[in-house]
């Protein structure tokens, strides 16, 4: 309809904050968690990140082929490169390759292009092709490596990795075990309570990140810094992560105070690269979060409780990604409700009154 | 009294870079050499054009009225300098379509020969109406660049019996620094004109609010307005668009404009601090309107200044002086960076509206390189007025005019902060005013169409009464004829 070669309004000045920067300060952000989950983790995880993000890629370019568009530029906005990141991050760091592949293929195709691209999704690509996976290769998704960091003696080789990676180890159960989260969760079906299931967690280990879990997001600490540069740069508003994490520690707190055998205190949840890394970078994509700071806090608060209830309660321990996708689908209705007062208007924009 | 509120008091907006620094800090210059020809627009206001009422051939002196105001909101226009009439005809607009309008064409003939006014003893003693009238014939607009009629301001000021007159020295544009020079060196004549609007308007408390990055300027009108109890000077945050009326007059008074409103209907009115001056120079002088000062800047401007030029002054002329690369300019903007129209070229007049030309290089400006929209609310929350761009443009983007203009479209400033902010080079403010001039033109049209279509029917309605009166007519003449005849044939019959 209008094509602009040389705007005739203002502003002709502005920022100089492309989505090129944004999405590469996203990556910055994410950058010490990835590092330290890939150290952690050893070869197998460094081939899974490679060949998810490098899939991802390749997706969005075929796309992009398919749509007739340059397929350079666009892939410089860096928008693909975080979508494949966060989702390699959220992997078990063992999974074969093909998941990688397949989740890439998800995100990148039913998350994003069938939508019509960047900007139009309605659900975060990364969680949706998170939830797909684990619906769909539930064993898969849920074998958790031990921690078995690079050059360790114990830790599998170059070679043996080439195999975990890409013919699948018949034995790994020698190297695996379940998250904290799930392990609460088979040893309640047991009788067990609280206090005796969690007698060797590790509040310090989990901080650092020395523990079992997806791939990039072991670590508490790590996530946590990440996060706050992005809010101090100005990437992300501080509405979505607080809300989100107030309304987790708020639940928790009420629901352990009420029976500490059965409901793990607030400070096991909050102690979680998993919790933070959705409270920062996945709860807070723009594309799917609403637009107003009101409605960003009844986001937070939402994916908050759902979470809450999901770990507690559900069938799927690791499953904060379905709380984001369940809130992504609310975000339309969010932002048809909570809008901001238009000046000289009320609430319902009707123009206010002259002042006697 | 106000600290507390600042944060509520103050919605959206931008910290642009502000690159004043290189003219704010030199004087204002007033040597510009007298162009040999000005181009006098009869349009520089906001209402009707003025109606010419000089012949071409015609001999004028500085300050004689060219033209005069039509109808309720308009303004007289004068000559700027004492010379010949060339021309009355339509050239180029100062406008990013550079369309013709009609304007005077004057021939200087380096006199500078001031039309004699009476003098004028003490205005404080004349009808406060008076000083409307006399603001009114010299041609005074908004020199902020709303260029609205002050008369008319200063009339509906006094109906409304406000309360607070507030003087805008906000000058929250990035760049343009000719108010901030005008209140260093020209405070008590302001102070005069803020005393003089005071007294026109039949109020009694002015608010000088000056942004706080002029701190010499606040020094300045702190020191003039001392004697006067009535006004008050205060530093408010430096903030864009501090100097949008609705916004500053949020912030000094804690009210709201209502939408569809006029501010004295809440008792406020606002004035720029150069049209306090030229009230000054109306009043005090008899001296109408006719040069301003005029900020040159930006990076391909040799000798950025603030400059005091007549009207209808060419911007080749003033880039002349001020030495502009016209190789390294990049784009031409008329007014301050955030709200200026780019122009197309550089042959068009200066007006009462032009606060400032910027010549700017590639690296000054926003890339214009567009990208798809990521939703990321930047342009949400820095709209002042409480709008959400980015979906006012997605309704636009889809031809839906209609879900724009119900969503705020009407209430769009155009402040630019949201196309400031975008980090997709959108360029939203381009969208709104596309779309509100299309708009405008779809309801003309439907008026139009619809002014013809009760035409038609009135044409229609009006040929059946034709009709049937020629049929009623004929009817009755036939009535008639065979009465006569019926009557004939008895008189025949009785004299038979």
């Amino acid at each position: 309809m209008m094509i602009h070669h040389k705007p005739s309004s203002g502003a002709h000045i502005g920022v100089n904050k492309s989505v090129g920067q944004i999405m590469r300060s996203v990556v910055f952000a994410l950058m010490p968690a990835t590092l330290f989950g890939l150290a952690c983790f050893g070869w197998p995880a460094i081939f899974l990140f490679i060949i998810t993000v490098g899939s991802a890629l390749l997706f969005e370019a075929f796309c992009l082929r398919l749509k007739g568009r340059a397929i350079r530029p666009v892939l410089d906005d860096g928008s693909a490169l975080v979508t494949g990141w966060l989702l390699a991050m959220t992997l078990p760091p063992w999974a074969p390759w093909w998941i990688g592949v397949v989740g890439a293929g998800l995100a990148i195709i039913l998350g994003k292009h069938v939508y019509g691209g960047l900007g139009q999704n309605l659900f975060n690509p990364a969680m949706l092709a998170r939830v797909a996976l684990l619906i769909s290769f539930p064993v898969e998704m849920t074998t958790w490596a031990n921690v078995s960091p690079l050059f360790f003696s114990q830790s599998p080789g170059l070679i043996e990795s080439w195999q975990i990676t890409f013919s699948g180890l018949t034995q790994l159960d020698a190297y695996t075990s379940a998250t904290t989260l799930g392990r609460i969760k088979t040893e309640f079906s047991q009788n067990r309570l609280l206090p005796d299931i969690l007698s060797d967690y590790s509040a310090v280990l989990n901080f650092i990140g020395w523990t079992r879990g997806s791939l990039g997001e072991t670590s508490t600490v790590l996530m946590g810094l990440g996060g706050f540069w992005l809010i101090r740069e100005k990437i992300i508003q501080w509405q979505i992560p607080l809300s989100l994490l107030a309304t987790v520690a708020l639940l928790a707190t009420m629901f352990h105070w009420f029976d500490s055998d059965h409901y793990v205190s607030p400070f096991l949840h909050l102690n979680s690269g998993a919790l933070l890394c959705v409270a920062f970078f996945i709860a807070t994509d723009y594309v799917t979060s609403p637009n107003t700071p009101t409605g960003q806090c009844v986001f937070g608060v939402g994916c908050g409780l759902l979470i809450f209830v999901i770990r507690t309660w559900g069938a799927y321990p690791e499953g904060a990604g379905f709380a984001v996708l369940l809130m992504n689908s609310a975000t339309p209705l969010i932002d048809h409700y909570i809008r901001p007062r238009i000046y000289g208007r009320d609430r319902k924009g009707k123009p206010l009154e002259i002042p006697k | 009294m106000l600290t507390g509120l600042t944060s509520t008091r103050i919605r959206g907006g931008v910290h642009a870079e502000e690159r004043k620094a290189n003219t704010a800090i030199q004087s204002i210059v007033t040597d510009f050499p007298l162009p040999k020809t000005l181009y006098i627009p009869l349009q520089q206001h906001v209402g009707k054009p003025a109606e010419p009422l000089i012949r071409v051939g015609e001999q004028v002196l500085k300050g004689q009225l060219l033209a005069y105001s039509q109808g309720m909101i308009s303004a007289p226009v004068h000559a700027p300098s004492s010379g010949v009439i060339l021309d009355v005809n339509d050239y180029p607009a100062p406008h990013p379509s550079a369309l013709p309008i009609r304007m005077i064409v004057l021939a200087t003939d380096g006199k500078e020969e001031w039309l004699k006014t009476p003098e004028l003893g003490d205005p404080f003693q004349l009808k406060p109406e008076d000083i409307s009238l006399r603001v009114g014939a010299a041609g005074i607009v908004g020199l902020g660049g709303a260029t609205f009629p002050t008369a008319v301001k200063l009339n509906m000021g006094r109906e409304n019996r406000i309360d607070t007159l507030i003087i805008n020295g906000a000058e929250c544009e990035p760049y343009l620094s000719c108010d901030d020079r005008q209140m260093q060196e020209r405070s008590e004549q302001i102070i005069d004109g803020v005393r003089l609007m005071l007294h026109g308007m039949e109020t009694h408390r002015a608010v000088v609010a000056i942004e706080d990055n002029k701190p010499h300027a606040f020094a300045a009108m702190s020191a003039a307005a001392a004697p006067f109890t009535e006004i008050e000077v205060i530093q408010i945050p430096t903030r864009y668009p501090m100097g949008w009326d609705r916004q500053m007059i949020r912030y000094v008074t804690g009210r709201e404009v209502p939408v569809g409103c006029r501010s004295s209907e809440i008792g406020v009115t606002i004035h720029n601090v150069g049209t306090a001056y030229a009230t000054h120079k109306a009043i005090r002088h008899g001296q109408a309107l006719v040069s301003r000062v005029i900020t040159v800047s930006g990076g391909a401007v040799a000798r950025p200044m603030n400059v005091e030029v007549p009207l209808g002054t060419l911007i080749t002329e003033l880039f002349n002086f001020c030495e502009v690369d016209i190789q390294q300019t990049a784009r031409i903007v008329m007014g301050g960076p955030m709200m200026g129209d780019s122009l197309p070229h550089a042959n068009l007049p200066t007006v009462k509206a032009t606060s400032g030309i910027l010549a700017l290089t590639s690296a000054e400006l926003k890339s214009t390189d567009e990208q798809p929209c990521i939703r990321c609310a930047s342009c949400v929350s820095v709209c002042p007025a409480g709008l959400r761009p980015l979906d006012m443009a997605n309704r636009i983007r889809v031809n839906q005019l209609d879900a724009a203009v119900d969503i705020g479209l009407k209430d769009c400033i155009s402040c630019g902060c949201c196309s400031y902010i975008c980090p997709s080079n959108i360029p939203l403010v381009q969208y709104f005013k596309y779309a509100s001039g299309e708009v405008a033109a779809r309801q003309q049209a439907q008026h139009k169409s619809e002014q013809t279509k009760r035409l038609m029917e009135a044409r229609q309605a009006r040929l059946e009464r034709i009709a049937q009166q020629q049929l009623e007519d004929e009817q009755a003449r036939i009535a008639a004829k065979k009465a006569r005849e019926r009557l004939q044939a008895e008189q025949q019959e009785s004299t038979a």
